[in-house]
């Protein structure tokens, strides 16, 4: 099953209305950081732009190991004192977004923290809420929402696919 | 037991760095991407990421080595593990205690990682095959053996640098005879796929069958570092300065000493390398050390992220 993930954008941009100037918007690798390209453009302004990986602060490297990835963390602008919009193009157990948290805040202390996410999928393990959310939809556990690019046309869709063992 | 490669799980995921002879190019490049990951670890705030949380890190050094042993440190320090420094020298050995009973005595204060330096060449695979399921070793140096991490981080120095292995030559000057950082370098740029490695050196210090690891071998510095992309000067070791291998450090520096009409002959591009410590005035001069052309330092600072890669990645599988 597909989802076009266009409209959803457009969505979560209108729900989140106008930031503040000194807001920066900082999306999660990889699906989160092409929805924050968008809504940074949609949203207009000069934020400041950051992206980050996830991989060093993961609670499953005891039993999984790393992840061999090719993403970064990119932030090069201050974090302490400044409000953040974390983007993620899903949020599931939430435990991604803990250690995104985690990363972030290695690089300093921010004024606030909000969450914008395409799709609460639900099945949450640790108590994080979305401050905006384009779409609410129930997954069974052993099913997977993967953000991609189309081939074609370049547009985001969503595939529900079987997770992966 | 000696057919499998024991530094490879059976799923060929790094359970130990022992050499970089005969690991796969695809777990070399994994080790480079992963340090890419951890090269700004260094420049946050908080110079930390929890990976080795709780895991104790023992540092055996047999034989002395401040730079090597800090860079491991800090390291294994960044990823948040205990670390332990054991100076053997001054401790168990010199009253007699072998190496597999000080190995057996640290394991059972339950350690996770061994990193071991030793004169012998061999200790660190010996360490490792002694060792129970689950506690890394890795090899911060072997005798004239091996020292994959100084390897793997000059990998990591030439990829960034210069992007790609194909198409680069590579020189490697000095004491080869003796250097196991040549031997790790020589086995990771041929699997990589480095076309044209070449060593130079008197042939005192030039081992008879090196050809067989798949380099070139010149005498003449100014012709072997003709249009080579990639300098990397060796130390040359004091001890040998007094046998009959060299005639005398002025000697050697006439010869062998990087200056920059030696270096002209190379590409206007090319980078100079080192492992340090450098004795200005004997392999290299100073000017050049200190040159435009020069990635001594940040070799440095490269290897602390490989060597958290090497240690995230032997811990986590």
């Amino acid at each position: 099953m597909q989802l076009d993930a266009e409209p959803m954008i457009d969505l979560l941009a209108e729900k989140i209305g106008v930031l503040s100037l000194d807001t920066a918007i900082v999306g999660i690798h990889t699906g989160g950081v092409w929805v924050a390209e968008r809504l940074h453009m949609l949203l207009g302004g000069d934020h400041p732009f950051g992206a980050l990986a996830v991989t060093l602060h993961r609670d499953d490297f005891a039993s999984i190991g790393l992840h061999p990835q090719k993403k970064s963390t990119e932030i090069s602008f201050t974090v302490e004192g400044r409000h953040i919009l974390l983007v993620d193009d899903v949020i599931h157990t939430g435990r991604s977004l803990r250690a995104a948290l985690n990363e972030l805040f290695d690089f300093g202390r921010p004024a606030s923290v909000k969450l914008a996410c395409l799709v609460d999928r639900g099945g949450r393990e640790l108590p994080y809420h979305p401050d905006f959310v384009a779409m609410t939809m129930q997954l069974n556990a052993d099913q997977e929402l993967e953000l991609t690019h189309d081939a074609a046309t370049g547009d985001l869709r969503f595939d529900v696919k079987p997770k992966k063992v | 037991m000696l057919t499998a490669n024991p530094q490879l799980n059976a799923d060929k995921t790094l359970k130990h760095l022992l050499t970089t002879e005969g690991l796969p190019k695809k777990l070399i490049e994994q080790i480079l991407e992963t340090a890419d990951q951890f090269v700004s670890v260094g420049d946050r705030d908080v110079k930390k990421v929890p990976l080795l949380r709780g895991k104790s890190v023992f540092n055996l050094f047999f034989e002395n080595s401040t730079r090597t042993r800090t860079t491991f440190e800090i390291a294994a320090k960044r990823l948040s593990a205990d670390v332990i420094n054991l100076n053997i020298n001054a401790s168990s050995a010199s009253k007699g205690e072998s190496l597999l009973d000080t190995i057996d005595n640290l394991a059972a204060m339950n350690a996770d990682m061994f990193v071991v330096r030793h004169a012998e060449s061999g200790a660190a695979h010996l360490i490792a095959q002694h060792v129970k399921p689950g506690i890394a070793v890795i090899n911060a140096g072997d005798g004239r053996h091996a020292h994959p991490t100084q390897g793997l981080l000059d990998m990591y120095t030439i990829r960034h640098y210069k992007k790609s292995f194909h198409n680069l030559s590579v020189a490697i000057v000095g004491d080869i005879l003796h250097s196991r950082v040549a031997r790790s370098g020589i086995h990771a740029l041929t699997t990589l796929g480095c076309p044209d490695v070449r060593v130079i050196g008197p042939k005192t210090l030039i081992p008879t069958d090196v050809e067989r690891m798949g380099v070139t071998v010149h005498h003449d510095m100014q012709r072997g570092l003709e249009g080579c992309d990639v300098v990397i000067m060796l130390r040359l070791q004091n001890e040998r300065m007094s046998g009959s291998l060299l005639p005398s450090a002025h000697e050697y520096f006439k010869s062998y000493g990087l200056t920059a009409d030696k270096l002209a002959r190379a590409k206007p591009d090319a980078i100079v390398m080192h492992p340090g410590p450098m004795n200005r005035g004997v392999e290299i001069e100073s000017g050049i050390a200190d040159g435009m052309q020069s990635v001594i330092l940040p070799q440095v600072t490269f290897g602390i992220a490989v060597r958290m890669a090497v240690m995230a990645m032997v811990t986590g599988n």
